[in-house]
């Protein structure tokens, strides 16, 4: 596949080509950031229980072998059938042998970033094999045929005026039609009709406990759980560091996700599957794609600590300005600035400096990933593999030049100073210009700090 | 108290002011003010752009201005935590070590060393504090409001200290204003909509003069204001803190 390079300012331009929008856009995030903020503060031992989250995967990571065997063995003890598939590839062969197998013809399917990443749904579509996404968020997006822009909150970039349209011309409801409640129960209506009918379900994973080989999954709409319990299969797609070794880790983690996703003290709904029903099978598909090599650089290892919360997006000044389709990737927002660097360097190369490295991300991550340390430690790796433009490189290299010279300097300094003070405005306030197009330029003074202090102190 | 005064180079070149006050300040309070004549810059655009290997020349010169002295001072929270954290990257000669043990960004010094309880300051304006993100979340300069943690500030304590101030609430009170080094640049649409939104809370909030304790903010912030037409002002912490405006 030849890799397109991501161009993060220039999409992040015509995002902001609507002001009013943008503003939209970012206060509705920051409300959520501020939902967070509240339900954070709300327990005082907020700050301990992101060291235990931190503590407990940071343990995972290092004995991730371990964990995934004692997980599988304990799952297949439950009447778990167990696959293994390295890459996307192998993971959506493993999906359709067993909706061959049943025959399904359409399938349900919960939120699953995963199988977002892994083009789960065209993949199935080429084979005939109709894919419901059943969260709402996902839903919507899924009938307008675009990627989700947040991994918690897939349509947050749509109004409702637009979801009104993309169900005005998916589900015939009538034009203009924008009214939330009126919306909401025609999805619903929509939504329980693909319940009744799919032949299978595919969930996502939040944790997977080693010790009881059972899964857990956090959804607002109990979409999983009428997926699962009205499909003859259910297919969990994992990847691999999803792992906590023991059930009583879990209520580390259903305390931190929440809080930091939404503000919610929990998800409404918290389903533990451990096996199949009676006459119905259950599959958990265990996928690398790309993590063990991203679990063996030291530097970016921690990454892997994600629970997909989604709160460094909401808190990312960044992100809110932007919008989550200018990141290129399933994962948006700083952490995927620094996951998809380890997929394809070239091609997610402008993410890692979509940032101001203002360490909001950091600050609010439940599992304490140093988010704006890797982007930076990214930045270096883009530069040293020569994945920056010839021009930016050469140009930091001239800085050195100069600042490494200090006569070089002063002279260069006092000279600019001098034409920026009698430039006429055109040659100032041009296209080539970026600062001026929408800042003025500081006032140059007569002298600089040093000459002042030379003719003043000595 | 002998003070080595670290000047930022945009600092030296475009806002002496800014430099001149801390110097006029340190001295009020009773210390010795040498400056370095050779510094140029800490390498931090370099740094951030990922080219830190070639700031190492740059880096080294900064050592050579400031080895020596047991206290380094200077007027930003951004150059003061790139020479400590990224400096790391230079060999770790004593000479390095001890710059990068000894630099202190200038609220800090005032609380922490210093530890001052009254200033010779006045200056009768509303004002607007501009949390800059490396001191803030980098250096900790007071609680950060993504962390449950008690309330604490070196910096609003020693704005209480000048007379006549006013200072005014801000809705979001420590986000950042979106300059970002090469930032401000290479993502010119969201650099300058952060800034915006920025001015715009400090306008509404009432603040006649924004403050900080980082110039590079307040330039980016001052482009945007000249730019509006607007009336308020930005004045870096130094200036604030030796203003004698009745």
């Amino acid at each position: 596949m030849i890799s397109e390079y991501i161009d993060h300012p220039k999409e992040a331009d015509n995002f902001n080509e609507d002001f009013q929008r943008t503003t939209w856009h970012d206060e509705t995030l920051w409300f959520i950031r501020e939902k967070r903020d509240k339900a954070t503060k709300s327990l005082p031992e907020w700050e301990e229980l992101r060291d235990m989250a931190a503590a407990i995967k940071s343990n995972v990571l290092s004995n991730l072998d371990d964990y995934l065997i004692e997980f599988e063995t304990n799952a297949i003890k439950n009447g778990i059938q167990v696959h293994w598939a390295l890459n996307a590839e192998d993971h959506n062969k493993i999906v359709h042998n067993i909706l061959l197998k049943h025959k399904v013809k359409k399938m349900v399917k919960s939120k699953s970033m995963l199988t977002e990443d892994c083009h789960l749904n065209q993949y199935l579509e080429s084979k005939g094999i109709e894919v419901i996404d059943t969260d709402l968020g996902e839903r919507i997006v899924q009938l307008d045929n675009q990627p989700p822009s947040h991994i918690v909150l897939p349509a947050i970039h749509l109004k409702k005026e637009d979801v009104g349209e993309i169900f005005h011309k998916h589900l015939g409801t009538e034009k203009g039609m924008s009214n939330p409640q009126a919306l909401t129960e025609t999805a619903r209506i929509h939504l329980r009709e693909q319940f009744l009918s799919g032949g299978a379900a595919l969930t996502g994973v939040n944790f997977a406990i080693a010790e009881t080989g059972g899964i857990a999954i956090c959804t607002n709409e109990g979409n999983a759980d009428l997926g699962v319990h009205l499909a003859p299969v259910h297919i969990a797609s994992m990847g691999i560091e999803k792992i906590i070794p023991k059930l009583e880790h879990l209520g580390v983690f259903t305390r931190v996700l929440t809080r930091s996703a939404t503000g919610q003290p929990i998800t409404a709904f918290t389903s533990h599957y451990h096996g199949p029903r009676k006459g119905a099978e259950m599959h958990i598909i265990i996928v690398d794609a790309g993590r063990s090599e991203q679990l063996g650089r030291e530097d970016f290892r921690k990454s892997l600590n994600c629970i997909r919360c989604g709160a460094c997006m909401n808190t990312c000044p960044v992100y809110r300005r932007s919008g989550g389709h200018s990141y290129g990737y399933t994962v948006p927002g700083p952490i995927g600035s620094i996951l998809s660097p380890g997929i394809d360097l070239k091609k997610y190369s402008s993410l890692p400096f979509a940032s101001t490295l203002c360490g909001s991300c950091s600050d609010v991550c439940p599992v304490k990933i140093d988010i704006h340390t890797q982007l930076y430690k990214w930045r270096q790796i883009i530069a040293k593999e020569g994945k920056m433009p010839f021009a930016k490189k050469q140009g930091m290299k001239l800085m050195n030049y100069v600042f490494s010279r200090p006569s070089l300097y002063r002279l260069l300094g006092k000279v600019g100073r001098n034409v920026l003070g009698i430039l006429p405005r055109f040659m100032m306030y041009n296209s080539l210009n970026a600062w001026g197009k929408a800042r003025e330029l500081p006032t140059p003074p007569k002298e600089s700090f040093r000459e002042w202090y030379l003719r003043n102190k000595k | 108290m002998k003070v080595a005064l670290f000047v930022p180079c945009y600092i030296d070149q475009f806002y002496p002011q800014v430099a001149i006050a801390t110097m006029e300040l340190l001295t009020k309070l009773g210390c010795n003010v040498d400056f370095p004549l050779n510094q140029t810059c800490c390498g931090q655009p370099m740094a951030n752009s990922g080219c830190e290997k070639d700031a190492i020349s740059t880096g080294m010169n900064l050592v050579a201005n400031f080895t020596g002295y047991d206290y380094i001072v200077g007027p930003s929270g951004s150059c003061v935590l790139h020479v400590r954290e990224h400096y790391s990257k230079l060999p770790q000669t004593k000479e390095v070590t001890k710059v990068r043990n000894n630099i202190y960004e200038l609220s800090e010094f005032l609380t922490d060393i210093l530890q001052i309880q009254s200033l010779e300051a006045n200056f009768p304006f509303k004002v607007g504090l501009h949390q800059s993100c490396h001191g803030q979340r980098g250096m900790r300069l007071s609680q950060c409001s993504e962390l449950n943690q008690p309330y604490y500030s070196k910096i609003v304590p020693l704005l209480k200290l000048v007379k006549g101030i006013e200072l005014i609430e801000l809705d979001r009170k420590d986000e950042c204003c979106g300059f970002g080094g090469t930032f401000c640049v290479s993502e010119e649409a969201v650099s300058a909509r952060m800034g915006i939104d920025r001015i715009n809370d400090h306008i509404k909030n009432g603040a006649q003069y924004i403050t900080a304790g980082d110039s590079s903010c307040l330039m980016h912030l001052e482009g945007l204001l000249k730019r509006k037409g607007s009336s308020v002002r930005i004045i870096h912490l130094a200036e604030l803190l030796n203003s004698s405006i009745n």
